[in-house]
């Protein structure tokens, strides 16, 4: 029997609208925070004063005397069940390590009455209403015995030797920490040319749209969660650890996410504080961070002081990279992110050191934060490459094509695929890119000094184990569901898109569930690995189900809507998929290209974006619109990075202290100009089965790199330290 | 939020009769006490809601120039197209302020009363004498990139952050000021804010109960050729690191007849640069005249430790505004 073939490009490759859209622009998709309960509660959280030290004391009495207050938590006593693990490493003042820990280290949260970073909940209020426990609040007061806590990261560097804890690897693909390949030393010694720099960039918080967010309730010894959270897997472990209760015991929601940018990915202090609420009052609690609290209660962005060293010879190629970043970490923590990884991947140089250090802070834990490492490492990168090129009198463009990696520097292996060339070409060509030796200053528009500039985006193919459930219905449709999330990127659509494309179905006769912990198990949504995971197995499902459908209907000649018209019962198939060694046989990374011009007001030293093209290598596009939208945004997120975004920190108190969209600036509309992407790769053969890559954090890396280029091509200045605002131009215009 | 009482008085004997409660502060447009309040920056007894009381809205030309409302919305003003022509500074100072939403809410009256966004004021865990008299400066350890070059004290050292009352003071705008004993008086906007000193809590020179009904700018051939120039990091919707209000009248000879300059970013109130104006007028409008004044408008400057950009934003601003006016 003939079995006819699924219509190719039914459904992969089509820009299709959102299919939540709708429900969002109306205001009926609920996040978290928009579920309702019957007989909730609200809680706010009470913040440390001080950074560092003791709560000698709280006085709650004012709290619950005002009208509507249900009761005040304090460490004092936190409902904590008698079966939660037991205080372990509590005391230890230096060298906690929480990252993983199943509990992610919320077994600290109204533990004692230390006081480890500032912000640190010491209490949260749980009233009637969300006015009466806001004031309430702040009608809690502390007393402290405070010590003077360690806010200045360059006092840090100068009195502490950066360490690494014993046994760490690179977040979050456990990479080594340090690595080596031939001798760097020598060969800078030797080299024709040199770049010798320092560059740093500054603490950054997320500052997602929707708050963190949790509405917990218990029944018995179960625990619900809606939650603004990037896995509900992996919060449904971290939340049952932390409570000493069994996985199966928690359930964690979360249906529409309102921005994660990694920040969502581990679960902070407030998830248990609303977990302990619940319990304490015997009723559900929703408990929403204030703008405030987004820069203090959860992770960020850590700052960076990284040091590039390239050597090269009379022709450009590079003959030595070493690539040496210190971070701060908080001091109960070890958090180390992957800031020199991609310079060991990007460019054919025979000797490649990288190392990775750490000081200890009095600080929050840092966690990811939209391209993790990447963000800041490719831009002292390609600074530093861009120097070289200046130094060296060579074209940006010819420098990285002299220095091309034809495969994986890192090993003897090919790249599972690599459209970097053809991003250089195509963006130079969008770009209108003039080929030729950086000349500073060389236009001039009134008031504006014009330049331009371009950088390299990598990032690696990162793919985890995924499972997903397809049922086929006997009215033609088709329910497939997988416990990841959609934190706006377009999962709801584009996991559709795989389905209806492998079933064969129109793409209207697919709907796909997500963010249950009910649901088949899937990774945190982060490392840019969605698709890569969740997406294969998606489509393995959906094989599955299909062939079952078709072989139960022979008379259905392999077309599934003929076949389920066969059927009574609805059918269903579970597939787990994993990686193979694909790692191990190729070096599997998404490229990319950004080219922008920029103005630099010579009076003000003002910085405008003019122009910007960006051309990427993302192999297999799902939907053409989604994806650009991720690559806009992404790159949105670089200009910020490169002309603004900075968490003050008050190095007195410890506090940060620009905490609001006012004061901590991102950019706006007016910001921002039309920015031109384009995918230039068909698929990738080898990377998974659907032939994707991750783009999720392709746009930011490089992007501030292109845009700093582009300012010392405007005005001749290199600055080294983001972001590039005016007072640092100013001085030397 | 801390519990308060709102009070909607239909005339302003209404409203003198309902500001007498002790801790009680007057609302218009909201937009920035409410943040306050919220931020535990403001602690009102009871807020009273002006919007009700008739005759405090409009723009209307007058013999000497143009009267507005005090509740007249930012917007309102800054669509005004005989104000811009007559005027440009002062409608420029309006459409770079704040965003379209806060324009449509924010009355002229509260916008020149807006306080004060230096971090700290907003952060009840840090010393703020302005917020809190006694509690100490944060910013004077702490960070102070956005702090004011010109009249801080050792007690503060906080920027007035609005737009408008600069190009207005530029201008010798007055206001009209209605008492808690419904007397009606005129006093220059010049006169409104008060220098910290060692009371930085006090802002303005208002008595309890006071009301600014309207706002009167006389028109002038310098306010004619006028501009208004904010300089930020993003291209919209932040407070100025420096802004500029400059107007001139200049002969048909390129005399220098009159020279209004004002800045904003720089000063803990709006900060009339006079002594450059003075250098400028009679000269002739060229580079030295504008390097001359730039020069002396930053010649009282104070900078802290990370605010010392501001001197020569200002000055690079200045002549910038001046060579394009």
């Amino acid at each position: 029997m003939a079995t006819r073939a699924i219509p190719p490009g039914a459904a992969i490759g089509r820009p299709l609208d959102r299919v939540d859209g709708l429900a969002k622009v109306t205001g009926q998709a609920r996040y978290s925070a928009d579920v309702p309960a019957e007989g909730v509660a609200f809680a706010v959280a009470v913040n440390a004063a001080v950074a560092r030290g003791r709560v000698a004391s709280i006085d709650t009495s004012r709290a619950l005397a005002h009208r509507g207050v249900l009761t005040v938590i304090t460490h004092a006593d936190a409902p904590w069940p008698d079966h939660a693990p037991a205080r372990t490493d509590l005391e230890e003042p230096e060298g906690g390590v929480l990252w993983g820990r199943p509990d992610q280290g919320l077994h600290l949260v109204l533990r004692d009455d230390r006081v480890r970073y500032p912000g640190q909940p010491i209490a949260v209020v749980v009233a009637e209403t969300l006015e009466a426990a806001e004031y309430g609040a702040k009608l809690v007061s502390a007393r402290y015995e405070a010590q003077i806590p360690r806010s200045d990261l360059d006092a840090a560097l100068r009195t502490q030797t950066p360490f690494l804890p014993p046994g760490s690897q690179l977040m979050p693909a456990g990479d080594p920490v340090d690595t080596r390949r031939g001798d760097p030393e020598t060969a800078l010694a030797q080299a024709a040319h040199t770049v010798d720099q320092d560059y740093s960039t500054p603490m950054e918080h997320h500052q997602q749209m929707e708050p963190h967010a949790t509405l917990a309730e218990w029944r018995g010894d179960r625990l619900t969660l809606h939650d603004a959270s990037q896995g509900v897997h992996i919060r449904q472990g971290a939340i049952a650890a932390a409570f000493g209760l069994p996985r199966e015991n928690v359930r964690v929601i979360s249906k529409f996410v309102g921005g994660g940018f990694g920040g969502k990915g581990r679960a902070w202090p407030h998830v248990v504080l609303a977990a302990l609420a619940a319990r304490a009052v015997a009723r559900p609690v929703k408990l929403v961070l204030s703008r405030d609290q987004m820069s203090s209660m959860v992770g960020y962005r850590a700052a960076h002081r990284q040091r590039l060293r390239l050597g090269a010879d009379a022709d450009g190629r590079l003959t030595a990279i070493a690539h040496d970043n210190i971070q701060p970490t908080a001091a109960h923590d070890t958090y180390l992110e992957a800031t020199a990884k991609s310079t060991r991947a990007l460019y054919a140089c025979p000797n490649v050191s990288t190392s990775h250090r750490l000081v200890r802070f009095d600080v929050g834990v840092p966690t990811s934060t939209r391209a993790p490492g990447k963000a800041p490492g490719i831009f002292a990168l390609e600074s530093a490459m861009d120097e070289l090129a200046f130094t060296t009198g060579i074209d940006p463009i010819e420098l990285r094509l002299t220095n091309y990696a034809e495969t994986d520097p890192r090993a003897d292996r090919p790249w599972s695929s690599k459209g970097l060339r053809a991003c250089y070409a195509v963006g130079a060509d969008r770009f209108g890119w003039e080929s030729g030796p950086i000349r500073p200053r060389r236009r001039r528009e009134e008031p504006w000094l014009i330049g331009r500039g371009m950088a390299s985006s990598v990032y690696p193919g990162f793919r985890a184990p995924a499972t997903a459930r397809c049922t086929l219905h006997p009215d033609g449709t088709a329910h497939v569901e997988s416990g990841t999330l959609d934190f706006g990127v377009g999962t709801y659509t584009t996991m559709a898109q795989v389905a209806a494309e492998t079933l064969g179905l129109p793409f209207e006769k697919v709907r796909f569930d997500l963010g249950d912990s009910a649901l088949p198990e899937a990774p945190v949504i982060g490392s840019s690995r969605t698709m890569a995971s969740v997406g294969s197995a998606v489509r393995a499902a959906c094989q599955q189900a299909r062939a079952a459908a078709v072989q139960r209907a022979p008379d259905s000649d392999g077309d599934l809507a003929a076949a389920l018209a066969t059927i009574d019962v609805p059918l269903t198939a579970e597939a787990s998929v994993a990686p193979g060694d694909e790692w191990d046989r190729f070096g599997i990374h998404a490229f990319g290209a950004h080219f922008c011009e920029v103005g630099v007001d010579a009076d003000t030293g003002i910085v405008r974006i003019r122009r910007y093209v960006t051309a990427m290598d993302g192999g297999r596009i799902i939907n053409p619109k989604l994806a650009r939208s991720q690559i806009v945004g992404g790159v949105i997120w670089g200009i910020g990075m490169a002309l603004m975004e900075e968490t003050r920190t008050d190095l007195v108190t410890g506090q940060n202290v620009n905490t609001s969209f006012a004061d901590y600036l991102i950019p706006v509309n007016a910001d921002i100009p039309d920015i031109d992407v384009v995918f230039v790769e068909p698929e990738d053969r080898h990377a998974n089965p659907l032939g994707v890559k991750g783009i999720g954090e392709l746009g930011i890396v490089g992007a501030a790199g292109a845009i700093a280029n582009a300012v010392f091509d405007a005005t001749g200045l290199r600055i080294h330290d983001l972001p590039i605002s005016p007072d640092k131009l100013l001085a030397a215009l | 939020m801390r519990p308060f009482e709102l009070a909607r008085p239909d005339s302003l004997a209404g409203a003198m009769a309902a500001v007498q409660a002790p801790g009680a502060m007057y609302v218009a447009g909201g937009t920035t006490i409410v943040d306050l309040v919220r931020a535990g920056a403001e602690r009102p007894s009871r807020l009273v809601d002006i919007n009700r009381i008739p005759g405090l809205v409009g723009v209307a030309r007058t013999e000497g120039g143009f009267r507005i409302g005090a509740l007249a919305r930012m917007a309102d003003v800054a669509a005004d197209e005989t104000v811009a022509a007559a005027m440009p500074a002062v409608v420029q100072s309006l459409r770079l302020a704040a965003s379209t939403q806060i324009r449509n809410m924010a009355s002229i009256g509260g916008n020149l009363l807006q306080r004060t966004r230096c971090p700290y004021f907003r952060k009840p865990d840090h010393g703020c004498n302005k917020r809190t008299p006694g509690s100490g400066c944060a910013a004077a350890e702490g960070d102070d990139k956005a702090a004011a070059i010109f009249g801080a004290s050792g007690a503060c050292r906080a920027v007035y952050p609005g737009d408008l009352a600069i190009a207005l003071i530029a201008f010798d705008a007055e206001l009209e000021i209605a008492s808690a004993e419904g007397e009606m008086r005129l006093m220059p906007l010049a006169d409104l804010h008060r220098l910290p000193g060692e009371a930085p809590h006090l802002d303005t020179t208002l008595a309890a109960g006071d009301l600014i009904t309207a706002l009167r700018i006389p028109a002038s051939a310098s306010a004619r050729r006028s501009v208004y120039c904010k300089v930020r990091d993003r291209a919209s919707y932040e407070f100025a690191l420096v802004s500029v209000a400059a107007g001139l009248d200049v002969d048909g000879s390129g005399l220098i007849r009159d020279a209004r300059l004002a800045a904003g970013g720089v000063g803990t109130v709006p900060w009339r640069l006079t002594e450059a104006e003075q250098a400028l007028i009679g000269t002739e409008h060229g580079t030295q005249a504008w390097a001359r004044a730039a020069d002396l408008a930053v010649r009282d400057a104070v900078p802290g430790r990370q605010n010392a950009y501001k001197v020569d934003l200002l000055k690079r601003t200045l002549v910038a505004v001046l060579r394009n006016l």
